[in-house]
């Protein structure tokens, strides 16, 4: 399918759906978080889009803003599209884990929560992955200041 | 495979072992916390971080010309490869038209990166399974491919050949002449492979109905490269999203529909023969002219995200970029193939015995820096 007929087709199935090309050579999809598990869920059980294969999903710190980004594609229809979803909040960022869905988001999602401490509703495991439990902070975030071990010009 | 159910009235209790950090079946830092039931394992939950590095935020602070030498020492087996991934996401990025020298060059390179990771598998994953003598024969292979490796590039390892722009220098005068040696060498070798290692009675035992991935789990748990072909998944990132010289090559994708770590042993060994074949195509025709484009010496993405996927010998390598315009990344993510293969092995290993879980984990070829990055 391309972009355009992706667009159209998805956008009748949530409101608020904000969708743009602008430098990406993806369709992106902003979505918010009360609706992102819903969206997730028919963009891989419709037939028409079949996004079976979430093969990338990076949490960003946006400054202010947390969130996370998806990379999907369907190994049906070979198409690709990207998901994005933000909040403010910086102290307790909270969305709707997609290991449901897709079984590699667990990890993935693990990943995400231990540099950018965005935590994950419904994960079955959700702890540090590869830092230590008593570890201080979240690397990853714009914020993190580490005077040790940063090497900063 | 069948198991004997003793009746008895002793009282088994599961208990949780150390698999690693230093154990040698897991090839580098790779701890994993067992739970089993006498030989039957029933968790298994892997512990990760001990060679994290951080690259991703080290990138932020780095030029783009900087951050493709950081990408050797991910998966350091498909070091040229890793190169190439983030030189194709800066050229797109600029829109940098490469010649056709390059495309070429950097094709050939990334296969013989291919057939040398495979040849060191091969050897270190028949020492797994008891198989002493593999060790030698691959990496006495392995060994003329990193001396052509050493001649063109400068290193054997870590080749940092690539740049964003094309290559760093022209290839080496006598780059065809012992790319072809090892070529008609390999192909006397590779069937020895198989005389020795695959038709083996005992290997076999070892590998068939032993870690078994369904297509459908395929895909869910992102698996790629061999793993995801040896469950039957049409997943070659070369084939579906052709970059450098792929789309003047044929080849065929290895594909076994079995599941089995027999399966994906049989995917390596054919992807051998493939990238031989691929790069008996080009060897001769290496077209001539340019190696680099001029670009500005402090490069400056256009604002904007790019997504770059190569195949490396362990799947798909994915790097996105988020540039606000600037000379460093504003976020750098790299999509390693084996963090996403490392995901699926509590699901294949559950159930089994501690020796199968060895061959499943052999068969995966993870390297742990690439997991860890």
């Amino acid at each position: 399918m391309t972009n355009e007929a992706l667009q159209n087709l998805i956008s009748n199935w949530i409101p608020e759906l904000e969708f743009s090309e602008e430098g990406s050579q993806f369709l992106n999809i902003l979505v918010t978080p009360e609706h992102l598990h819903q969206l997730m869920t028919d963009l891989k059980t419709n037939n028409e889009t079949s996004f079976d294969y979430l093969f990338c999903l990076s949490g960003v710190d946006w400054q202010p803003e947390l969130g996370v980004v998806y990379h999907l594609e369907s190994t049906t229809h070979r198409h690709s599209i990207v998901v994005k979803v933000k909040t403010d909040d910086r102290e307790n960022p909270m969305f709707d884990s997609v290991c449901d869905i897709w079984k590699t988001a667990e990890f993935h999602e693990r990943e995400v929560f231990d540099f950018f401490g965005i935590k994950f509703k419904n994960h079955p495991n959700l702890k540090r992955l590869f830092l230590t439990d008593e570890w201080e902070g979240f690397p990853l975030r714009k914020d993190y200041e580490d005077d040790i071990n940063m090497v900063i010009k | 495979m069948e198991t004997t159910v003793v009746k008895s009235n002793f009282k088994s209790e599961e208990y949780f072992i150390n698999m690693g950090p230093q154990h040698p079946a897991t090839h580098g830092v790779l701890r994993l916390l067992l739970t089993i039931d006498g030989e039957i394992i029933k968790k298994i939950e892997p512990d990760l971080g001990y060679i994290h590095r951080s690259i991703e935020k080290m990138c932020e602070r780095d030029s783009y010309q900087q951050i493709v030498h950081l990408t050797d020492r991910m998966d350091y087996l498909s070091s040229h490869i890793n190169n190439e991934a983030v030189c194709l996401t800066v050229e797109n990025a600029l829109q940098l038209e490469l010649p056709d020298r390059v495309k070429v060059v950097r094709t050939i390179l990334s296969e013989l990166t291919r057939i040398a990771s495979h040849c060191l598998w091969w050897g270190v994953m028949g020492m797994d399974v008891g198989a002493l003598t593999t060790y030698f024969y691959g990496f006495r292979d392995r060994e003329m491919i990193n001396d052509i490796f050493e001649e063109t590039c400068g290193a054997r390892l870590t080749m940092n050949y690539n740049i964003p722009g094309g290559l760093m220098f022209d290839i080496h005068p006598n780059f065809v002449k012992r790319t072809k040696e090892f070529i008609a060498h390999f192909k006397t070798k590779l069937p020895e492979y198989d005389t020795l290692l695959t038709g083996n009675v005992i290997f076999q035992k070892r590998m068939k109905g032993v870690g078994i991935l369904s297509k459908e789990d395929a895909i869910s748990f992102g698996a790629s490269g061999p793993v995801g072909r040896g469950s039957g998944y049409s997943c070659d990132v070369r084939k579906h999203h052709p970059y450098s010289a792929y789309d003047k090559v044929t080849f065929n994708e290895a594909l076994k529909p079995d599941g089995d770590s027999f399966a994906r042993y049989q995917v390596r060994i054919q992807e051998m023969w493939e990238s031989m074949n691929i790069i008996e195509q080009l060897i001769d025709n290496i077209p001539e002219g340019d190696v680099q484009v001029a670009t500005n010496a402090v490069i400056k993405l256009p604002k904007g995200e790019f997504y770059q996927k190569v195949e490396t010998a362990r799947g798909e390598l994915g790097v996105y970029i988020i540039s606000t315009g600037t000379k460093n990344p504003y976020r750098v993510k790299f999509r390693s193939p084996g963090f996403s293969n490392l995901s699926l092995l509590n699901h294949i290993a559950v159930g089994g015995k501690i020796g199968d879980l060895v061959a499943s984990m052999a068969t995966l070829d993870l390297v742990i820096p690439d997991i860890d990055r």
